[in-house]
């Protein structure tokens, strides 16, 4: 047995646990950056009730259309007189919430068919990839806007919609890091000794699996972000007078003209938030991706 | 290569089928019954038992994608529930908008591309450099329509340069139609030319670090005519195939740029389609642009074989 373990344990080298990812990144300052820029991102949405000087929805005819840097209103009042500045940072606890679900739906659904067809092969991969090559054969917003279209409009659809998008790319990824894993010698060795295809799986296969997704995490959210306001933008997604960005772009840009900030600044809400899953995901590559390694 | 067409087509065949049942199922999906949205105010049940009937809702499911794979067979994707219109007219009037649409701005993202993307790779880690890569970041970051929505107010609101929206037929007057394209191209083309900038900077580093490269520059050809005469036209290659696929999703990307500029095309027909709940037309467009995008696809794996012959169809 202590052979085998030895022989495992020198078989495993391309696993890494969280904590060893950790180890790794500290030697990479700007996936520490992108990081904090993104973790900066989740606490504005975290603290939005606390931090947020008005109340969202709190509407005021008397104050509508006041500049930025107005008094008690840093980035000025919409239309109803509404904060803008709360309504932004509000709009943060809608855009990456519906980001993270339909990441998730991604993630679950995409790694789930993803093990299925590279663990088992045969007829079950044909199968399932062949499915995978139809979602793939949609252009992915005219997927999510089809979904939509067919579910309604709405924030929950809009996420399962944004979700059904990225399954496929989930599950090409997964599908191709397993048929890989399946061929090395840690695996055949394990599989040997009798472990259950459930062990083999759980305990070998998906933690290695974790590096290319929480890469592909990170820019699957840069893009469902962008999806997400984009529908919103379209009126399929999040519906007045939830604080969206999209939803406030498309309200803002009745009135550029006299008052462009009102869909120019939840406009670089959008961006840099998109911006920051980006340079994450990245940074991450670069950071993960042993061929990019000097 | 005839044997590699073949099977290309082959196995395009079921996710062909696979695509029209996803398509096929998208009207039956929604909620409510089409007949109701056909009748409006007469919802009495005859009217929509004569609805059922006349649109073969009354059919079991298998038969109704069997007659609608057959008519569609024929080009006939049905007809608008709110217009009565064929839907293959409706989007057949609508495809020329989006095509001038995609390919200027198509043009605008190459025009920018390639130029910026080469100075990128040849000062690698300069000034020039480091903004190229700021810029592709952050091209594919900010929204398209945010950009549509920035160019309207600094170069239609504030300098009013050109106008804000709308479409003038070229036949109709050539000067217009290009004043009123710039902007919804600018639009549409900007996240592209962030990608088309990224691929051409790396295919050109490692393009230039060929042996080739090195013995052009040692037989005394200047550096002006290798960068741009041998190595970029290596350079381009990859970026053939993001080209081929991005004009593949033209519709993709119109579907907003249009919503923003009043642009008559297909991707505003979509958005118009859907409030109207207008579901054989939003069918149509959708089977349009996945089928144009998986031609796109096949279209680029041929191409990329016959421009770069080292490529096996084995």
């Amino acid at each position: 047995m202590s052979t085998t373990s030895a022989l495992l344990t020198t078989e495993e080298p391309i696993r890494r646990t969280p904590i060893g990812v950790l180890v790794l990144l500290r030697g990479y300052p700007r996936v520490t950056a992108a990081g904090g820029l993104v973790a900066l991102l989740f606490l504005i949405a975290l603290l939005a009730p606390l931090i947020s000087p008005h109340d969202p929805l709190a509407v005021n005819a008397d104050d509508s259309y006041l500049r930025p840097f107005s008094p008690g209103h840093w980035l000025g009042t919409d239309e109803l007189g509404r904060d803008l500045l709360s309504r932004v940072l509000w709009g943060a606890r809608v855009s990456l919430p519906v980001a993270f679900v339909a990441v998730g739906v991604g993630v679950v659904g995409g790694g789930i068919i993803g093990l299925a067809s590279g663990y088992a092969g045969g007829f079950t991969d044909l199968l399932l990839m062949r499915v995978v090559d139809a979602l793939l054969a949609f252009p992915g917003l005219i997927l999510a806007i089809a979904i939509v279209a067919a579910l309604g409009p709405g924030l929950r659809n809009a996420m399962i919609a944004i979700g059904i998008v990225a399954i496929p790319v989930y599950a090409r990824l997964v599908r191709a890091i397993t048929l890989q894993l399946k061929q090395l010698e840690f695996v055949t060795a394990t599989r040997s000794l009798g472990a259950s295809p459930a062990r083999l799986i759980l305990r070998h296969i998906i933690p290695n699996l974790l590096n290319p997704v929480i890469v592909q995490v990170s820019l699957s959210a840069g893009f469902a972000i962008l999806a997400e306001a984009t529908l919103s933008f379209l009126g399929l997604g999040a519906q007045v007078p939830t604080p969206d960005w999209g939803q406030m772009i498309n309200t803002g840009a009745a009135f550029l003209a006299n008052d462009p900030w009102l869909a120019i600044i939840p406009g670089i809400a959008i961006s840099i938030t998109v911006y920051s899953f980006n340079f994450l995901g990245d940074s991450l590559r670069d950071a993960l991706d042993p061929r990019l390694r000097g | 290569m005839t044997t590699y067409v073949l099977r290309r087509l082959l196995l395009m065949l079921p996710v062909a089928f696979l695509v029209t049942v996803g398509v096929f199922m998208l009207i039956h999906l929604t909620p409510g019954d089409p007949a109701l949205i056909l009748l409006g105010e007469d919802r009495s049940p005859q009217a929509i038992a004569q609805i059922h009937q006349q649109l073969g809702l009354d059919k079991p499911l298998y038969v109704q994608y069997v007659i609608w794979i057959g008519r569609l067979g024929h080009g006939d994707l049905g007809r608008s529930i709110t217009t009565n219109q064929p839907v293959a007219t409706a989007i057949g009037e609508r495809l020329p908008a989006t095509i001038e649409l995609g390919l200027v701005a198509l043009l605008w993202s190459l025009a920018v591309a390639i130029p910026l993307g080469t100075i990128a790779a040849v000062r690698r880690g300069s000034l020039a450099d480091q903004v190229a890569t700021g810029i592709t970041v952050g091209g594919v970051s900010i929204p398209n329509f945010f950009i549509g929505i920035v160019l309207i107010f600094v170069l239609s609101v504030s300098f009013r340069m050109f106008p804000f929206g709308g479409y003038v037929p070229f036949t109709q007057d050539p000067l217009e139609n290009l004043r009123h394209v710039v902007l919804p191209a600018i639009a549409l083309g900007t996240a592209g030319a962030a990608i088309n900038m990224r691929f051409t900077r790396s295919s050109m580093i490692e393009v230039l670090n060929h042996d080739f490269i090195r013995t052009a520059r040692a037989k005394g050809a200047s550096w002006k005519r290798v960068v741009f005469i041998h190595a970029l036209k290596n350079a381009l290659i990859p970026v053939v195939t993001i080209v081929g696929l991005q004009i593949g999703g033209i519709i993709e990307g119109a579907v907003v740029t249009e919503t923003v500029f009043t642009w008559p095309g297909v991707g505003r027909l979509a958005v118009e389609s859907i409030f109207d709940r207008d579901y054989t037309v939003v069918q149509g467009i959708v089977l349009l642009a996945a089928f144009s995008y998986m031609v796109a696809n096949l279209m680029v794996d041929l191409v990329y074989g016959w421009l770069d012959p080292r490529i096996s169809y084995s």
